[in-house]
């Protein structure tokens, strides 16, 4: 049997030498950054979106908004294969897929006026791709909303201990929110008050756990948890940002630094070994081919289209220098990798045995982050010492604070383009930030409820979701590649993974519309045949749009000095 | 621990803080400055303001932003005849 630390250390030392080597030339020879390069920071600063920022805050947020719920959820489904294919396609692609999309997207951003990649589209794609381009947003906020409301659902009820500390991080942020807006105090000590009373709450919560009834008004409890989710969501998307969504958002990012740091230490210490064998041969029956299922589980951790988004939206706009790209773009991909990483080895060595492990890995979508709070809290016992129950509350709740800022930034979002989309139809109830927000709720639940009418579909879609992300990181992809054969570079090393995600994500689309079909699940086929016609269209835009820039795999032109 | 350094980690911090949402509180702002506007030009464009006495001694404050006002609004040219902004 395998010990844990050497997946960690081979793992490490792959992202580190992408970091080293792999980075380094794709900075030099393909991106070609320039020192001397005038950013749109400095170009068009302005004091609100472009502002010069120190590099290393820069990388803080830049991997606390692309990291979340989702590189925890991926890997610690996907290991249901063994811990092999998850840890390969975790590593590999973090160094070659994640590494040169998220740090291309920032760099074609920066090369254009900090534009965002929605509006990069319409220039280098064509009319059409801006519309596709919003479809498939739309299609995963959607998607992730329902799916983590059913995370956070099946955590506080297999972990009723993190209910106090998961609700009562909502009054904390607030209290920090308020700290910040009404008086210029630096961050240090609200941050260490908060953060106190959060690890506070986590023992509260281990000492009075809470669960619903297991039927409350008919429904089960599953229901009324993923009903009460979408309210908070829907109240907390139209809250001011600084009330709640700011201070809620900075504690996440400080509480993942933290988490990271209980995982890796505890690793280290307590080195367990990791029962799942390389490849799982004794697979549950009706888990779905590794290939292509493995690349559409696991996308944020490999390969994640949301990034590009932030990529090219925000940090763009405040890089100093453009060599910080590498660091920002790069480094948030690897340290993204390294918590998918985390994943996968609390879901995999957390467990005293392989028939323990196989009685949690029941059924494709099982396991989860259930298996990634239980494992990860055995780990984290074993190593620091840390009562197991108070181990388990906290990554429950390290687990339930991301996927609820998701779930209030990406419902906020879909009020946009509803709105928008409003707006242009000349749909009057539409306009409003409540007729907006109530349809985006809708839609939400629709998709909950509408692929397992326990609330329990949200599982179901994961994969689906993972075709649209896919399906945007290929697009972000292939504009890069345009945008590098405009300039007579090479292309092989944006090309290759654009290829590939193609293949991938089309292939698992086809076989996710049949097994849905087959289940009769009509809204979830629905969903599918759209992103299919997104994929296609995707795929017919990238031949023909390169095919008109005479591409070339390895550029022979003279590298400029 | 010296203080300096204490100094530069809370001031990191806030910039952590405040950095992602430098713009969408940007935005808010200038959207209840807009209303602002409203209120103190809505006289001159035909909209009655029983305060407009008041709001009267604000315009010569406010000239000078009026012209990044109007446009934001649509209107490529100043709307209104005594403020000739372009």
């Amino acid at each position: 049997m395998m010990n844990s630390i050497v997946l960690l250390v081979i793992g490490l030392t792959g992202m580190m030498t992408g970091w080293f080597f792999y980075s380094k030339f794709i900075a030099k020879r393909i991106y070609q950054l320039d020192d001397n390069f005038l950013t749109p920071a400095h170009e068009f600063r302005d004091g609100v979106d472009y502002v010069p920022t120190n590099r290393y805050v820069l990388w803080g947020h830049h991997f606390t908004s692309v990291a979340g719920a989702a590189p925890i959820v991926g890997p610690a489904i996907a290991v249901i294969w063994g811990w092999g294919p998850a840890f390969l396609w975790v590593v590999l692609g973090t160094i070659f897929f994640a590494g040169v999309h998220d740090f291309g997207a920032l760099w074609a951003s920066v090369r254009n006026k900090g534009r965002s990649i929605g509006a990069l589209s319409e220039t280098l794609l064509g009319a059409n791709a801006r519309s596709m381009f919003m479809l498939v947003m739309f299609l995963v906020l959607l998607m992730v909303n329902a799916a983590f409301a059913t995370v956070i659902a099946t955590l506080l009820i297999k972990f009723p201990s993190a209910v106090i500390p998961v609700w009562g991080a909502i009054v904390v942020a607030i209290g920090i929110g308020q700290a910040m807006y009404r008086s210029s105090l630096g961050l240090l000590w609200p941050s260490v008050i908060g953060v106190t009373l959060l690890y506070a709450l986590i023992f509260v919560g281990d000492a009075v756990p809470i669960s619903l009834p297991e039927t409350m008004f008919g429904v089960s409890d599953n229901i009324v948890w993923v009903v009460l989710l979408f309210a908070y969501a829907g109240v907390a998307s139209v809250l001011p940002v600084w009330m709640l969504l700011q201070p809620r958002d900075y504690i996440n990012g400080v509480q993942l630094f933290i988490a990271l740091g209980f995982i890796y230490l505890a690793t280290l210490l307590a080195a367990p070994d990791v029962v799942v064998p390389f490849l799982n041969h004794d697979a549950p029956e009706n888990t779905p081919s590794i290939v292509p299922l493995l690349f559409v589980t696991i996308a944020c951790g490999a390969i994640s289209g949301f990034h590009g988004l932030v990529s090219s939206g925000t940090s763009s706009k405040q890089l100093d220098k453009e060599t910080d790209a590498r660091l920002v773009g790069y480094g948030g991909a690897v340290g993204e990798g390294l918590l998918a990483l985390a994943a996968i080895i609390c879901a995999t060595a957390g467990f005293a045995s392989l028939a323990e492990w196989k009685a949690v890995y029941t059924h494709f979508g099982a396991g989860s982050v259930g298996a990634f709070v239980s494992g990860g809290a055995s780990i984290i016992s074993n190593g620091l010492g840390l009562p197991a129950g108070v181990a388990a509350t906290m990554l429950t709740v390290t687990a339930a604070l991301f996927a609820g800022t998701t779930m209030d930034t990406g419902l906020r979002l879909q009020r946009y383009v509803i709105q928008e989309a409003a707006e242009i139809a000349g749909i009057e109830p539409l306009k409003g930030t409540w007729g907006a927000t109530l349809t985006a709720l809708a839609c939400c639940l629709a998709i909950a409820f509408g692929a397992g009418t326990d609330g329990a579909g949200g599982m179901a879609i994961w994969p689906l979701f993972g075709t649209a992300n896919q399906l945007l990181a290929a697009l972000t992809l292939l504009m890069v590649t345009v945008l590098l054969a405009q300039q007579g570079r090479s292309t092989v090393y944006t090309l290759a993974p654009l290829c590939f995600l193609l293949v991938m994500t089309l292939y698992a689309l086809l076989l996710q519309i049949g097994s849905f079909l087959g289940q009769g699940n009509y809204v979830l086929t629905l969903m599918a045949l759209a992103i299919l016609g997104a994929a296609l269209l995707v795929t017919v835009t990238a031949v023909r749009v390169l095919r008109k820039t005479g591409f070339e795999l390895v550029s022979r032109s003279p590298v400029r000095p | 621990m010296n203080r300096t350094w204490l100094n530069s980690l809370s001031e990191g911090l806030a910039e952590f803080y405040r950095a992602p949402y430098r713009q969408t509180l940007a935005r808010e702002a200038r959207a209840r400055d807009d209303v602002f506007m409203m209120l103190v030009f809505g006289e001159s464009l035909g909209v009655p303001n029983p305060a407009h006495p008041y709001t009267l001694e604000l315009m010569p404050v406010l000239y000078e932003s009026f012209h990044d006002w109007h446009t934001r609004m649509g209107h490529e040219h100043s709307p209104l005849d005594n403020v000739r902004c372009c």
